[in-house]
């Protein structure tokens, strides 16, 4: 298992873990994302689309309330929260599918569980301004 | 002329039966509607798929109402986006369908636009104006040159307005939706008592941000801890932060164009809080702000028809192969 820890001390930083992680992103490859509210789960996806290339990854937002966003880059972008739907059957929103064009990064992901070849982002708050950001491959 | 509007953007099958732009004859949405009693007990939790079995039923519904028929229509306007991809995708394929079987027009609109022209379903404005469209999903600040013209002058880099809302009320665990109750809460509270920070009100452009905001509240929360002793004053503070935010960016919209007229739709412009200071910190700075009713303000398909009837007349009419869409162009990035 490969595991990697970075401290951020605020929403800039927290884009520069991103797009580290953006940048080497492959085609096929899940982050499921996890961390408490205002942690900077979106910030970080915010990241990953710059690393990947896509143009307008500062309007990166939120997908709270629509639940999945999708954004072209070098690589598709399927941005999946599912803060709103606890209990909610992830096979509806068609993941494997947006696996073969490109990236999916999933907030809230605690609410699923997720097969053995996915990436997982811890985001902790160690204090107001601080993040412990782990990121583990199996 | 008779136009269905349907709308599967997001939680909500809406559909609505519309005669020449301004009689709704029709309105159903489909959580006004006793579904438990359709379904025997039992609603379909996935959105979609709630969808795909709401969707023939409330459309049936709304003509049921409008004591029309299919084969009265002359054309069929649904929403292709913004919103979740599935769902929006289930509303453009029935309507879809429908316009081809009855050889009538397909409009797909944008929902955003919808909401912006929505308030002429009850009265008209003048053009051009600015819309502030401020829900759940979206805040966003349109300017609107005329029917069917509209630019995108700026849009939250983060969270919703609303969704700021009902995240802060989940987290205090007061309940859903969570807009109506920080409102209530808000109501007996002291606005003064913590100063929250106001996000992106320096850097001259008319975006917004507000995860900023929620984690300072969460920050907030930790370190004084939150009891209903204090709950109402820091909710009241929480949403005077939001609200404040709203209005500053839309006055420097209206400064940057010299457009003195402002419409505010989506959920949260049903707030009425929102409502007193954009009329009296507007009315102060000149401007003209115009509501659209809280039944129009949520999601709806009257909406939709009436954008549609706007396009029709313009000749502005779709594809059958329209595709649908999931997000909004932002700013500087539209072309209009």
């Amino acid at each position: 298992m490969e595991r990697i820890e970075y401290i951020s001390k605020g929403p800039s930083e927290t884009w520069d873990v991103g797009e580290r992680i953006g940048k080497e992103a492959r085609r096929g490859d899940l982050y499921a994302i996890y961390g408490e509210l205002g942690t900077g789960k979106t910030q970080l996806v915010k990241g990953i689309a710059r690393g990947i290339g896509i143009k307008d990854w500062l309007y990166v937002t939120s997908p709270s309330f629509t639940i999945m966003n999708i954004y072209e880059g070098d690589l598709t972008l399927c941005h999946i929260d599912l803060y709103r739907i606890e209990g909610y059957d992830v096979e509806g929103l068609n993941i494997e599918e947006y696996l073969e064009e490109g990236v999916v990064a999933v907030e809230w992901a605690e609410r699923n569980t997720w097969w053995n070849g996915a990436i997982k982002v811890y985001i902790d708050a160690i204090s107001e301004g601080e993040r412990r950001i782990t990121i583990t491959r199996t | 002329m008779l136009i269905l509007g349907i709308d599967t953007s997001c939680d909500d099958t809406s559909v609505a039966l519309l005669r020449d732009g301004k009689e709704i004859l029709s309105n159903i949405v489909s959580s006004q509607v006793d579904l438990h009693a359709i379904f025997g007990g039992v609603v379909p939790e996935i959105a979609s798929r709630k969808h795909l079995e709401f969707i023939d039923i409330i459309a049936k519904e709304a003509l049921r109402q409008g004591k029309a028929d299919y084969r009265d229509l002359d054309a069929v306007s649904v929403t292709a986006g913004p919103g979740l991809i599935g769902s929006v995708l289930i509303g453009l394929c029935f309507a879809k369908g429908l316009a081809c079987s009855l050889q009538k027009p397909l409009i797909g609109i944008n929902h955003i636009e919808a909401h912006a022209m929505s308030i002429f379903l009850e009265r008209d404005v003048d053009f051009p104006f600015l819309a502030l469209v401020v829900s759940g999903g979206h805040t966003i600040i349109l300017r609107v040159d005329e029917p069917c013209r509209y630019s995108v002058l700026g849009t939250t880099k983060d969270d919703a307005a609303g969704e700021a809302f009902d995240k802060i009320a989940k987290y205090l665990a007061i309940g859903y939706p969570g807009g109506k109750i920080i409102e209530e809460y808000s109501r007996k509270g002291r606005k003064d008592h913590v100063m929250f920070p106001r996000p992106m009100m320096d850097d001259n452009t008319c975006d917004f941000s507000f995860s900023g905001l929620k984690t300072a509240f969460i920050n907030y929360a930790k370190g004084h801890g939150i009891d209903e002793g204090n709950m109402a004053d820091v909710l009241a503070s929480f949403q005077e932060a939001v609200i404040d935010v709203l209005f500053q960016k839309t006055l420097r919209a209206a400064r940057k164009t010299g457009i003195l007229r402002v419409v505010a739709g989506g959920g949260v412009a049903s707030n009425g809080r929102l409502r007193e200071v954009f009329q009296e910190r507007g009315g102060k700075e000149g401007l003209a702000v115009m509501f659209s009713s809280p039944q129009f303000c949520t999601d709806n398909g009257a909406m939709v028809a009436l954008l549609g009837h706007y396009y029709l007349r313009r000749g502005i009419v779709s594809p059958l192969d329209v595709k649908g869409f999931s997000r909004m162009t932002p700013p500087g990035l539209i072309k209009c």
